[in-house]
């Protein structure tokens, strides 16, 4: 049985389809990329996954339990179990970096601050950000504050982490190291990755599948070997990064 | 679309906009009583509100009931003179104005322009800043993480901050009676025991109560579903003052006719 499993969602905004029946199954230790244009909706996938976002239609399943009929408890136990990296970090700006990494284990499962420094304390070296603890996010760049977001996210100790976007906005030598803590996280603890990315390089470095949406469907799920020798025009345009062709800006 | 249909339309959306609002409100206090048992595991985040939202509100009630009481000691004392009442009633009835309307009514609007533009503004910045979500996701429920200790807070701190507005409405009353009006401080007093019952005091502890839990609740209500970036926060914060300013008023009528019988 796959860990996550949509089917036919479907998701609009007022008049704007966002979604238009989308299905995808994610299995257990799988690490799985989302590409597709700015726009298209990827974020708004991601946010089903933990019910941030009801569908409209469809369905999304997650180890067996239909998130849309759970109740309040079972869908906290679903939410420790599955973390999420915002876009735009989304780190709650009146506490300190620290407390914003500490935060889930000091809420939700109760710990000590003397049995939480130390998680921390790994978590932001993951990251590159040892010596940022004590500070508070609006002192940090954009790149540091994402870099929070993951070991905000990764503290937690997740069975599945959401990327969104985890790279974008940070320098090659950083998003590197990043990409090569998703991938370690991946294979060392088994965790389950859905990570959005625009940056080609890191998708194919992380994936084991990679799924394509455009235009509220998906256009494309295989493996990085068969993106690569995908014949589809959207496809090769998106991965080779072309102006011309299919696909366009919607200005 | 004609000028007529468009104002109906408008009329009809209002009329959706404020039973969406009502029910979720109702929700929202629904969750606020269901998460009070959640008190004990939030008391970090509890005292930080005591603290922000009431002690921090202390110096403006402060020099408002000053003022509050001189104006009222000022007008009566107009009053009588005008009717020829005698002044050694003076006390009583500026006593009994502060203590069961102008101390609970006064502070109740002057803290929902504070407290609740205030916590609208908060949360409806975290709410577009996806802070809120974040929360979500990491298993905590923003009601008991954000709601449970401001609505406490306001629930709470207005009565506190009511006796204070109290006890120095009538220091703000003796000055001007001393002064301006020239009866002596103890027959000030006098009028002023003359006409006190525990009764006006607790009934106006009790609205101040409600009047708290209602700023609490539509400031949390009208953050907590802020839409639109900067302006929708900004949105929220007006819309946070003005309903419950008039909600304030409105209960103080029922409030005045129930707890104050003629
Ligand atoms: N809360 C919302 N309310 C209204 N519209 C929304 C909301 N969230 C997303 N949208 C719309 O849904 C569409 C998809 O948004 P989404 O953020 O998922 O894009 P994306 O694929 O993640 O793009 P990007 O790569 O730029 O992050 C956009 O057109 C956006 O306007
Ligand atoms: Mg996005």
């Amino acid at each position: 049985m796959p860990l996550i499993e949509v089917e036919q969602l479907s998701k609009r905004f007022g008049q704007h389809t966002v979604l238009d029946g989308i299905s995808l199954s994610i299995e257990r230790g799988e690490s799985v990329v989302i590409i597709g244009q700015s726009g298209t909706g990827k974020s708004v996938v991601l946010k089903h996954l933990i019910r941030l976002l009801e569908p409209d239609d469809g369905r999304v399943i997650f180890d067996g339990c239909d998130l849309a009929e759970i109740g309040h408890a079972e869908l906290t136990d679903v939410r420790r179990r599955i973390a999420m990296v915002f876009q735009s970090a989304a780190l709650l700006d009146s506490l300190t970096v620290g407390e914003n990494v500490g935060l889930g284990l000091k809420e939700t499962r109760r710990m000590s601050s003397s049995e939480i420094a130390p998680i921390v304390e790994e978590c932001l070296e993951l990251v590159g950000l040892a010596d940022a603890a004590d500070k508070m996010p609006s002192e940090l760049s954009g790149g540091m504050r994402k870099r929070v977001g993951l070991a905000r996210a990764i503290a937690n100790r997740p069975e599945v982490v959401l990327y969104d976007e985890p790279t974008t906005g940070l320098d090659p030598v950083t998003a590197e190291t990043i990409n090569e803590l998703i991938v370690s996280l991946n294979e060392r603890v088994n965790a389950t990755s859905v990570a959005v990315t625009h940056d080609m390089h890191s998708a194919f470095m992380i994936a084991h599948r990679i799924i394509m949406l455009h235009r509220g469907m998906i256009v494309f799920d295989g493996t990085p070997q068969e993106i690569q020798a995908s014949g589809d025009p959207i496809v090769r345009q998106f991965i080779e990064g072309k102006a011309v062709g299919p696909l366009t800006t919607q200005v | 679309m004609e000028p007529m249909d468009f104002h109906v339309e408008a009329v009809g959306r209002r009329g959706i906009n404020m039973v969406t609002r009502s029910g979720g409100m109702a929700l929202l206090a629904g969750r606020f009583v269901a998460t009070l048992k959640d008190i004990p595991r939030s008391m970090h985040l509890i005292v930080g509100q005591f603290y922000s939202i009431g002690v921090r509100s202390l110096p403006l009630i402060i020099v408002i009931s000053v003022f509050v009481g001189a104006v009222s000691a000022w007008q009566a004392a107009y009053q009588f003179k005008f009717i020829g009442a005698p002044l050694r009633l003076l006390g009583s009835a500026v006593g009994k104005a502060v203590v069961i309307e102008l101390a609970p009514v006064l502070s109740a609007l002057v803290f929902a322009g504070r407290v609740g533009a205030g916590i609208a503004a908060e949360l409806g910045t975290m709410r577009v800043t996806e802070q809120i979500d974040a929360l979500e996701s990491l298993g905590i429920d923003p009601v008991r993480y954000l709601v449970l200790p401001r609505m406490l807070a306001c629930t709470v701190m207005v009565p506190m901050l009511v006796v204070f507005a109290n006890f120095i409405a009538v220091i703000g009353a003796l000055a001007v009676s001393i002064f301006g009006v020239d009866i002596s401080s103890e027959t000030f007093l006098n009028g002023y025991r003359m006409s006190f019952q525990l009764s006006d005091f607790l009934n106006g502890m009790i609205k101040a109560g409600v009047f708290g839990f209602l700023i609490g609740l539509v400031g949390c209500y009208e953050g907590m579903t802020t839409i639109g970036g900067a302006e929708g926060v900004g949105r929220s914060t007006t819309i946070a003052v003005v309903i419950s300013s008039v909600l304030i008023l409105i209960f103080n009528f029922f409030f005045a006719v129930l707890l104050f019988r003629i």
